[in-house]
């Protein structure tokens, strides 16, 4: 039944479009966006865009993992890190980090570099937050009884420590793509010759609102998906939560 | 041969508070004592000094050998099948097959591959218990390791102990609050109160022991309770 309402959205949509009522260069009606989404199908534009975002999603998304585990780890696991990492890194996560755009563009240029800078500082800081507190949950008992289980610094690490800041993990994991493809959408407003973004700012120069929405709807439906793979790899990682 | 346990002047105190205040105790080799006491008497906190997890102490503290303990709470690792909680400890091939015997003696030959999440307290006490046992160590600290288990298991639960103890012979330090279990148990039990080992009793009757037995004795060691049987019963 949770159909219902969203149908009769679109039928409403359409509705008013082919009354005039919504004029196309305000929006497109459903029809000719999704005859539009079939013709940048057919002459593989979307695919072309596609491949260019979702390039950078990647990219920027495992620099900004790199490092946000690096820190996380190291400020999770010595506590030297924390008293070195830990402030700095709490006190920049306060800045939003979209708002470091012009700087980016200042030290990076407009090329690629601050897009990737921009989804990586995205992912970085979550990745960060949830793997260092994961790391700081850890049950101490648990960890003594690994102890005189015979298990060294390095073996309770890996056998303990690290599985329980797992679950925290994966939730600063779907938090850190949420924030990529966020990140990806204001970085491609940046002066973008491909990619979805430049699509999309290219079908607005024309008033195409129709290819606008196609854009819109692919990154919705690239971040549906990315959150879908997330909560799979919860399940099989996390079936021990099973009660 | 050196007691495997050696306390001497043995002090711990968390900030002003004293807890145990003074303890001797030699454990022999292949002994088995009871440790007695009311809540917060410090019986975990003991155990935690003998299984090298506390060193803030003052006094002498030696223990020799491979040591190991069953907490009062089971710290089950939960993302390990319970039969990989079990191989935890053992650093071998076969831990499979090993666990598996393990849990078949605790009674739970169906659990080797449920999560420690699923298990009821008593099934996570005993696989707790199969944990410490199978390591075969030369001091074996159980931190009461039966008490949420109803009378039928904790009764076979019991004779497993025995039976493993009458096997490889470690030193064994049972924290209890059942007189019968002691005295059905142990060479030797303990009291503890206000830091200090108030009393000792040698239980001298001849193995297996059966619950009628042990009657007069308990008389005995519940005074030392502080609990008087006549107006008890
Ligand atoms: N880490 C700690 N910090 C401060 N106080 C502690 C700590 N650990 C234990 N205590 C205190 O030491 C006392 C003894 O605790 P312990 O756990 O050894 O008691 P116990 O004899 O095992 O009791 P129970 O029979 O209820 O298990 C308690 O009063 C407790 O509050
Ligand atoms: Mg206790």
């Amino acid at each position: 039944m949770r159909w219902i309402s969203p149908v009769a959205l679109v039928l409403l949509w359409q509705l008013a479009s082919s009354t005039g009522v919504l004029p196309p260069e305000k929006l497109a009606s459903p029809l000719t966006v999704a005859q539009s989404a079939g013709e940048l199908i057919a002459d593989g534009q979307l695919a072309d865009a596609f491949v260019v975002s979702l390039g950078r999603v990647f990219f920027g998304f495992l620099i900004g993992g790199i490092i946000g585990v690096a820190l996380g780890l190291v400020s999770g696991l010595s506590r030297w890190g924390e008293t070195l990492l830990d402030p700095p890194v709490q006190m920049l996560r306060t800045l939003p980090h979209l708002g470091l755009i012009p700087l980016f563009i200042l030290w990076f240029g407009i090329g690629e570099e601050p897009k990737l800078a921009l989804v990586a500082a995205g992912v970085a800081f979550p990745l960060y937050l949830n793997l260092h507190a994961g790391i700081r949950q850890t049950d101490p008992g648990l960890v003594e009884a690994a102890k005189v289980l015979g298990y060294s610094r390095i073996e309770r690490i890996v056998h303990v420590v690290l599985p329980s800041a797992v679950p925290q993990t994966l939730v600063g994991l779907r938090i850190a793509l949420g924030t990529a493809w966020l990140s990806l959408i204001v970085g491609e407003q940046i002066n973008a010759d491909a990619g979805l973004g430049f699509l999309i700012n290219n079908a607005r120069e024309f008033l195409r609102t129709d290819v606008v929405v196609v854009g819109l709807v692919v990154y919705a439906l690239l971040g549906l998906t990315t959150d879908a793979l997330v909560r799979l790899l919860e399940r099989r990682v996390l079936r021990w939560r099973t009660r | 041969m050196a007691n495997p346990v050696s306390l001497r002047g043995l002090r711990k105190a968390f900030g002003a508070r004293t807890v145990l205040d003074g303890i001797d105790l030699e454990i022999a080799p292949g002994e088995f004592v009871a440790l007695l006491g009311r809540s917060g008497c410090g019986k975990s906190t003991l155990l935690r000094i003998l299984a090298g997890l506390d060193r803030e102490i003052d006094g002498e503290a030696r223990v020799s050998g491979a040591v190991s303990i069953a907490f009062q709470q089971p710290r089950l690792l939960p993302w390990r099948k319970v039969w990989r909680n079990i191989a935890l400890g053992l650093h071998k091939p076969d831990g499979r097959s090993i666990a598996l015997k393990a849990l078949q003696e605790v009674r739970l030959p169906d659990h080797a591959d449920a999560w420690p999440l699923t298990l009821s307290g008593g099934e996570a006490q005993r696989v707790s218990l199969a944990r410490a046992l199978v390591r075969e160590p030369d001091v074996l600290l159980l931190d009461e390791p039966f008490g949420a288990l109803d009378a039928l298991t904790r009764l076979a639960m019991h004779h497993l102990v025995e039976d493993l103890w009458a096997r490889h012979r470690p030193a064994v330090l049972l924290v209890t609050h059942d007189v019968d279990e002691a005295l059905l148990l142990a060479d030797r039990i303990l009291v503890l109160d206000e830091g200090r080992i108030v009393a000792t009793h040698h239980v001298d009757l001849p193995r297996p022991r059966r619950r009628a037995s042990v009657v007069e004795q308990r008389t005995r060691v519940l005074a030392d309770l502080g609990v008087d049987v006549e107006t008890a019963a």
